[in-house]
């Protein structure tokens, strides 16, 4: 599995930093910045929620 | 008067009107489940001026929508569904606030108020809301029953937390509290209504200014700081941006809080499913915030090109109203949408805050506020019950923001 997002897409929920803040996190910007890239299996149904909910469809799972 | 000579007049109009009255306040208007069946996207004659509009009333559809750029949110632009009386003159001269901005200028603003309402910020804010609400919550119980909680608790908590955000100094939380409650208040007259908004607007234009000198440490002065060097926003636009953020902030959470306590008091079981476990209560209010969708028609767009959506070809020029009530009672996400359930797997993926550039900034305090408030009100007021029988609530329905006027309660 590979996160990816498009940080200009991003319009700051914080919902990927409140679903699944093992991966995902804010910058001072409030905007998106990945943890880990390639999160382990266990994490896998949170960032798949995370990219689902995220409005701006900021965030790609691939893989 | 009998005649009208207006040939877009609702009564030469085909269509059915909107908006449409929830059956039940737990619910969604009963003509949504049949578009969602038979015409998901489907025209409507606004009440208001009798102008058509589309409905799109799918989960799937209204992401579709909400998420496109072709659907802008400008409200000046011809073929917008207004909900509200507005003359050409005033359309022409007002100035749009973040909501109604399409990129790039959304971008620029919202960019500018996105570090207030991070994650980490929210978290940061929750032991003051808890000290608000225990507060709050110390009166009313000083108090003798019963009390009408709208305005011993309901209101006052997401009041006073965007208050203190934006720096609108303390003393002075009366009057904006009286003024905002105003324009809240339903029954009054278009001149009574401006009129609030007028004093609302003078006040934090001299707010404003104030700030603009003299800097304190909070969003409208950190906005100016940061406006300073980026040149996003005049003083107009500061002052439109603070009393969207003021008025947005208290009036959806005030009504979310008061309906959730109305919905646990009704539920008893569900009530006491939440006492006897309080993990459950972060799923909880997600699915109070999805059953009722306080702003169902907030996201209004019009198509700025042609767009197809479930099927249908929605027309440059032509208004879209993407119910978002609609689409979090879409039993295709949600089965079995009309029953409240605590321990609903996909409660979240309701639409209450909108979806795409313009969700609700404010999503993560709401839902820091609301769990605050019910936790608490779980804890500390355990015998809290309705103090009037229920069918004789004043609910909202004409409003934007659906809501209870009064929900008077005691222990």
């Amino acid at each position: 599995m590979r996160v990816t997002t498009d940080r200009d897409r991003c319009v700051g929920s914080g919902q990927c930093a409140m679903l699944s803040p093992d991966v995902f996190d804010q910058d001072d910007d409030g905007l998106v910045l990945v943890l880990q890239e390639r999160p382990d299996a266990e994490l896998l149904e949170d960032v798949h929620r995370a990219a689902d909910l995220c409005p701006s469809r900021t965030i790609q799972v691939t893989g | 008067m009998t005649q009208s000579a207006d040939p877009s007049s609702e009564t030469a109009s085909p269509y059915p009107q909107f908006p449409m009255r929830r059956g039940c306040p737990f619910g969604e208007p009963d003509e949504y489940a049949e578009l969602r069946a038979k015409e998901p996207v489907s025209r409507a004659s606004l009440k208001v001026n009798g102008k058509p509009t589309w409905l799109v009333t799918r989960h799937q559809d209204v992401k579709q929508v909400l998420g496109d750029p072709r659907a802008s949110s400008n409200l000046k632009r011809p073929g917008y569904p207004h909900q509200f009386h507005i003359s050409e003159e005033m359309l022409a001269h007002v100035r749009l606030m973040l909501l109604s901005m399409d990129p790039p200028d959304h971008t620029a603003q919202r960019r500018m108020l996105i570090p207030e309402f991070t994650a980490r910020r929210v978290k940061e804010m929750r032991p003051r809301i808890q000290e608000i609400v225990d507060e709050r919550i110390d009166a009313m119980l000083a108090a003798e029953g019963p009390v009408d909680l709208v305005t011993a608790l309901a209101l006052p908590v997401p009041s006073l937390t965007i208050c203190e955000l934006l720096g609108v100094p303390y003393e002075d939380h009366a009057r904006f509290e009286t003024w905002s409650a105003a324009m809240m208040n339903h029954d009054l007259s278009p001149e009574e209504y401006g009129a609030a908004v007028q004093a609302l607007d003078t006040y934090l234009d001299e707010l404003v200014t104030l700030k603009e000198s003299e800097p304190g440490d909070d969003l409208i002065s950190r906005f100016l700081e940061k406006n300073r060097a980026e040149q996003v926003a005049d003083h107009v636009d500061v002052v439109t941006m603070a009393r969207m953020m003021l008025v947005g902030g208290h009036e959806t959470t005030a009504n979310m809080i008061a309906l959730g306590v109305l919905a646990l008091l009704e539920h008893p079981d569900h009530l006491a499913e939440l006492r006897a476990d309080p993990a459950l209560l972060p799923n909880a209010i997600e699915e109070l915030l999805r059953v009722f969708s306080i702003s169902d028609s907030g996201t209004a767009r019009v198509a700025v090109e042609d767009i197809e959506v479930g099927g249908v070809t929605i027309r440059a020029g032509e208004g879209i109203l993407a119910l978002n009530n609609a689409a979090d009672h879409d039993e295709t996400v949600f089965p079995d949408p009309g029953t409240l359930d605590f321990h609903r797997r996909e409660a979240r993926s309701h639409l209450a805050f909108g979806y795409g550039i313009h969700q609700c900034m404010g999503a993560n305090l709401a839902r820091a506020e609301l769990e605050i408030v019910y936790g608490t009100l779980l804890r500390r007021v355990p015998g809290l019950r309705l103090a009037v029988p229920a069918e004789e609530l004043r609910f909202k329905d004409d409003a934007m923001v659906y809501g209870v006027y009064e929900l008077p309660v005691t222990w």
